[in-house]
């Protein structure tokens, strides 16, 4: 009797929806997968924050269309990513998915979407591969590739004459990248590169050896918590002041929270800073600041231009993003403005930019920021382009 | 490699050596004279950074209010827990109460994320003691100065109270023989209770002190728990002053050779080589250290004489 009940509801409700879509235009649905939850959440909620910023700002739509955005923590495993990821495609039928904070992640699940032909708007994210021989056209990536925020600290250190540079990350992949990265551009000496146990919280004895060595600057990599550590014992060891103090991904507004003051004067590169110039980027930092009460990240900012982006692609297609082709120019064509001044896609799909050099200052209102001071690497693209056959 | 860089690494190998004493102290007494294997050593730990952390900025960057909270409230727990968990047992098999304790690692790993959040939480340095002395030309921080302090204050203070009180005789004979202590008419459940108790301040002191240098974060008594049974095995089980021996060896063997290691490769060896296996090596010191005493000496270097 339950079962007959059950199945009457059903046929009504499946009748009220197919006259309900009739009239209405279904949601897009996009689905953002990122990590949220640990030590790593505050990047994954930055870029979520960042990009359900735009779409409530636009009534829930993007590009005129309501959009439907499914939230997905893949707490920085790379097996849970894959089942996410598989019922987005299957069950949910997305037709895009955004997001994707680390780079292990983006490598389990680049193949698994774009093969589908599942448009992947990375945010966060960009490894070398992807960035070469793996390419795919229905990856689009609106932050950078990884080596690039390496790179351009590697060209300001030459830029400034340092003869010798000690460079320091915790000893995996990522590391490893990040050094490699720096050397690429640095034309001076690397006299010493160390690389730390992943989890070892205390760098006394790293930095002592720093302190004796003496070099012309420091150049580390170490994001989230090992940041923050690293940056708090370097000026407890009073080397701040003495030994300029480089680095990617390890000042920024995810870490700065935590590292306060006793970060005043660490260097840092990468494409964004809050104090940016430009209409787009003042009404984001502005609205971010007011909804969320805390300063914006480069991670929200990336999460930001990827609505953007979505919001210009879907209004040249009218909705109509089943047709992949035309879906995949008006991608491609990024016509917005970006919170970084203009975006232009490079034949991987990677943004063309500016690379900036910061250093932690304070702002007008007193608090903890990053103050932009030089612009080494103009228009500047990554290492791994000329792999890709698009 | 000058003298000043030697002598400020061996600071920096007393400086994990005190800290792990502190811990080691407590884990190898409970281990000694309850003949429990307590794996939450590591999370009391955790909790007196935490409460240490919860005090420092409740009461404006006030390192007394953190203390305050820290040691006692480490101290209340650590009765807590063996009041509730351990009590039960004693009469167990080793399996079972390293299957408990497990729980209660899993257990207050998820407390802290649930009261404090799932990143990490921060205590800076007492402004007093945030500047660096002179060493040999080097610059070294004056806070790991006030570590090394109160770890030596600490070892003279339990020495006083093993060797020199009442107590102290109770408890070194609950270590040799815990079945005649017991026979002997002596407060057996009140000792237990007791060396717990001394065991969790003692953990939570040590929470306190690492607070303001590493990020204060659920799982951050894992690594050092390990650290910590290295310790005590290498020193044996038991013995305070195994404790206190054995983590200032441990302690200065991880710190010179993380140190000293890599550069030291690199004169053998090819650059590229001595870059990918040095630190590799390097965190494997302690542990072969430990392998090395166990074949040798299985009791561990200073163990304690059972009659």
């Amino acid at each position: 009797m339950i079962r007959s009940t059950v199945r009457g509801a059903a046929a009504l409700a499946l009748a009220a929806a197919a006259l309900g879509s009739a009239q209405a235009q279904a949601p897009i649905k996009i689905g953002f997968m990122a990590e949220l939850s640990g030590p790593q959440g505050a990047l994954g909620q930055d870029q979520y924050d960042a990009f359900m910023m735009v779409v409530e700002r636009n009534g829930g739509k993007l590009g005129g269309v309501p959009v439907q955005v499914i939230r997905e923590d893949s707490q920085l495993k790379p097996d849970v990513a894959t089942q996410i990821v598989q019922k987005l495609i299957e069950r949910e039928n997305v037709p895009i998915i955004t997001g994707v904070t680390f780079s292990n992640i983006m490598m389990a699940v680049h193949k698994p979407i774009t093969e589908k032909g599942v448009f992947l708007i990375g945010s966060n994210a960009g490894p070398a591969p992807i960035a070469g021989a793996q390419c795919s056209p229905y990856q689009f990536i609106t932050s950078w590739q990884n080596d690039n925020q390496a790179e351009v600290v590697g060209k300001y250190a030459t830029d400034k004459g340092y003869k010798r540079v000690i460079g320091m990350a915790p000893n995996y992949q990522a590391g490893k990248d990040f050094i490699a990265g720096f050397k690429r551009m640095y034309k001076g000496e690397v006299i010493d590169e160390i690389y730390t146990p992943l989890n070892q919280p205390d760098f006394s004895a790293e930095l002592a050896q720093v302190a004796a060595k003496n070099p012309d600057a420091v150049y580390v990599f170490y994001p989230g918590g090992l940041g923050v550590n690293f940056v708090r014992q370097y000026q407890q060891a009073g080397l701040l002041g003495k030994i300029p103090l480089l680095s990617s991904s390890t000042t920024d507004g995810s870490t700065l929270p935590a590292q306060k003051e006793t970060a005043l004067g660490v260097i840092s590169g990468t494409f964004w800073g809050p104090d940016f110039d430009n209409p787009v980027n003042k009404q984001f930092v502005e609205e971010f600041e007011k909804k969320f009460n805390r300063i914006p990240s480069q991670y929200a900012a990336q999460s930001y231009d990827a609505a953007l982006l979505l919001d210009s692609a879907i209004a040249k297609v009218k909705g109509n993003v089943a047709d992949k082709q035309a879906f995949g120019a008006a991608l491609k064509a990024a016509d917005f403005k970006s919170v970084r001044g203009d975006f232009k896609f490079g034949n991987n799909h990677f943004p063309i930019q500016d690379q900036h050099i910061f250093e932690v200052a304070k702002d007008a209102k007193g608090r903890v920021s990053l103050k932009t001071i030089a612009t080494p690497l103009k228009a500047h693209v990554d290492a791994y382009a000329s792999l890709c056959k698009m | 490699m000058t003298t000043g860089l030697f002598f400020t690494q061996l600071l920096n190998g007393l400086q994990l050596g005190v800290l792990l004493f502190l811990l080691s102290a407590g884990l190898t007494l409970v281990f000694g004279i309850m003949n429990v294997v307590n794996l939450a050593h590591g999370s009391l730990y955790m909790m007196g950074a935490y409460f240490a952390a919860a005090g420092f900025n409740a009461f404006d960057g006030s390192f007394l209010a953190a203390a305050l909270f820290a040691v006692p409230g480490t101290l209340l727990l650590g009765l807590l827990i063996e009041r509730i968990v351990l009590a039960n047992l004693y009469q167990r098999d080793h399996l079972d109460q390293v299957l408990a304790t497990f729980g209660l690692i899993l257990f207050f790993n998820e407390v802290v994320r649930f009261v404090w959040g799932a990143s990490s939480v921060y205590m800076n340095v007492p402004s007093w003691l945030s500047g660096t002395v002179n060493l040999f030309g080097l610059p070294y921080p004056s806070y790991r100065f006030a570590i090394i302090a109160v770890g030596l204050a600490v070892g003279v203070g339990l020495y006083a109270l093993i060797n020199r009180t009442r107590v102290g005789m109770l408890i070194r004979a609950g270590a040799s023989n815990p079945d005649m202590v017991s026979a002997l008419g002596v407060n057996i459940k009140g000792l237990n209770t007791l060396v717990f108790g001394l065991g969790a301040a003692l953990a939570g002191l040590a929470g306190l002190m690492a607070g303001p240098i590493v990020s204060v974060q659920a799982g951050m008594g894992e690594p050092i728990l390990i650290l910590t049974l290295v310790v005590i095995v290498t020193g044996g089980i038991g013995s305070i002053r195994g404790a206190f021996y054995g983590a200032l060896i441990v302690g200065i063997v991880d710190t010179i050779g993380r140190a000293f290691l890599p550069t030291l490769l690199r004169e053998l060896f090819d650059r590229s080589v001595a870059q990918a296996v040095g630190p590799a090596i390097a965190s494997m010191l302690i542990y072969l250290l430990m392998a090395a005493v166990l074949a040798l000496k299985p009791q561990g270097l200073f163990p304690v004489k059972h009659g």
